[in-house]
């Protein structure tokens, strides 16, 4: 089975940094080095660069002004800034926070540690695509909830929201709302202003910027507390020397992201639909996890019956196509994928799921590859497998 | 993440499949938490003549199926009962920290099977009697 091939498809797990991100992060590296908050030339050129950035990471998302981005190490701190930063500058209103049972760990984790803080949290579920109850959310949220925060798009099962419609709701009572666009910045279009977003999650690396680097959107008059105290970098929200490299780089990474957007969208959303059908073709008892039309161009997620995921993703690699799985045998923690129990699947369909996340450099020869290679996969797994469908009662 | 062993056993995993007639059948694990191996023997003069496995897990469950079966064909069942999870995987090179408890059950289905053979023996005796 030696083969040469490579085919990366988990580009969900981290992406390349566009050479011309690259290109512009180089100089503040080598010869301008300086400190944004000098008052020498040194410092002004970084000063200027940091505002230019600032510039573009606000245009990609129709912030009403530059001042509005708040710069951080990336997603994990932004969403961590502004569910913390939220809850306990408003305190004072009220103590509830809702969220989502389909949110990513740097979202969960804040969450609950608020709650061993004196705060109630409540997750929301979602349905069997991972759309989020809206009628739940109505029901929970009251006058004591300060905060929801929900994810844009899901980076497990691609599905994503209805952020206006959730927005609507939200705003019926004196709540603000955080969405986390970690995985949705940079691919599909988002207007903060149109959606009525208070607090957004952006992530360099998932728009091919380098990693360390990421940014808060805070709209105007809201309020929220730092994580970090110090020389009051970034409005006082988040002291420390600016990453002027990462920085530039995130900001030349949004301005093509924004540029180029339509381009990589229909392309991607070509190969995705192609993936999907291609996958689910030829084998029966394979499904599609998340939404089939509401979902992300880059992210394929299936599931195939009887099998187990690090199993197929082993073989997958033994190809030479890289991918990740939703199972728990390929995890940390030995639990299948939160996401994929909250859609309501059970542990045993939840263990053979399997996720492709396309990038800008694949192909559609990388998809035919990956096609071709399937079936083969899954029956001699299959054929190993003790399970049949009378057991699993599919 | 695995060692060579590991992986040459995941490829080419030996004894696949079921035995139909087989003289004793062992099945350990759960679908829930992603591992589930049955084996099956045929015995011959108090030895395992022939072994096959069937197993829905990740790629250590699968190995330590395949090198089971290598390590308990031709043995006789008191040898075979001797073989522990431990040998199993020191026999494939070592297995992640995290993979020896949940996919190290191949040596549990083993004794699992030979035990319903010694039941299945001394149904037949009572039978005889």
């Amino acid at each position: 089975m030696a083969t040469t091939k490579k085919v990366n498809m988990d580009y969900a797990a981290g992406k390349p940094v566009d050479p011309r991100a690259l290109e512009a992060m180089l100089p503040y590296m080598k010869s301008s080095y300086g400190n944004p908050s000098s008052l020498h030339v040194a410092g002004q050129e970084a000063k200027n660069a940091l505002d230019e950035a600032r510039i573009k990471v606000a245009e990609l998302i129709n912030a009403e002004k530059a001042e509005s981005i708040i710069f951080t190490s990336g997603a994990t701190e932004s969403n961590n800034l502004s569910i913390k930063g939220a809850a306990n500058r408003n305190k004072d209103r009220g103590t509830k926070i809702i969220t989502s049972s389909v949110e990513h760990m740097s979202v969960i984790n804040p969450v609950k540690f608020l709650t061993t803080k004196g705060f109630e949290a409540v997750f929301i579920p979602v349905d069997k695509f991972g759309i989020l109850d809206l009628g739940s959310l109505e029901k929970e949220l009251n006058d004591k909830t300060t905060l929801v925060s929900i994810v844009y798009a899901n980076g497990e099962i691609g599905t994503i929201e209805p952020i206006k419609q959730i927005s609507k709701i939200v705003h019926t009572k004196n709540a603000f709302l955080h969405v986390d666009a970690t995985v949705a910045a940079g691919q599909i279009p988002i207007d903060v202003q149109d959606l009525g977003i208070d607090l957004l999650t952006i992530s360099s690396n998932d728009m091919y910027g380098p990693k360390g680097a990421g940014a808060l959107y805070v709209k105007d008059g809201i309020r929220i507390e730092p994580l970090l105290h110090g020389g009051g970098q970034e409005k006082g929200l988040r002291s420390g020397t600016e990453n002027i490299p990462s920085i530039v780089a995130f900001g030349k990474a949004a301005e093509i992201s924004k540029q180029e957007m339509q381009t990589h969208l229909e392309k991607l959303t070509k190969l995705r639909d192609r993936l999907i059908e291609g996958l689910l073709t030829p084998l029966p008892y394979t499904f599609l996890n998340g939404h089939p039309t509401n979902r992300l161009p880059d992210n394929v997620s299936v599931r195939y019956s009887f099998i187990e995921g690090e199993s197929m993703l082993l073989s997958l690699e033994m190809n030479g196509v890289s991918v990740s799985s939703g199972s728990a045998c390929a995890s940390k923690t030995l639990e299948p994928s939160h996401v994929l129990l909250a859609t309501g699947l059970k542990h045993e369909e939840a263990h053979g799921s399997i996720m492709f996340s396309l990038g800008r450099e694949n192909s559609l020869e990388d998809v035919e590859y990956v096609i071709g290679l399937m079936p083969s996969i899954i029956n001699r797994l299959r054929a190993m497998s003790p399970l049949t469908p009378k057991e699993l009662k599919v | 993440m695995y060692s060579d062993k590991v992986m040459e056993h995941f490829k080419n995993p030996k004894n696949t499949g079921e035995i139909p007639d087989a003289d004793g059948v062992g099945t350990v694990g759960n679908p829930v938490c992603g591992d589930l191996m049955t084996m099956y023997i045929k015995v011959k003069d108090d030895r395992i003549a022939d072994i096959k496995f069937k197993t829905f897990g990740c790629g250590a469950a699968i190995a330590t199926s395949s090198m089971t079966t290598d390590m308990a064909k031709g043995k006789t069942l008191e040898e075979a009962l001797k073989i522990t999870r431990a040998d199993v995987a020191t026999s494939l090179g070592g297995l992640p920290p995290v993979k020896m408890h949940c996919s190290n059950l191949a040596a549990d289905a083993l004794h699992a099977a030979i035990k319903d053979y010694y039941k299945k023996q001394e149904a037949a005796t009572e039978v005889k009697k």
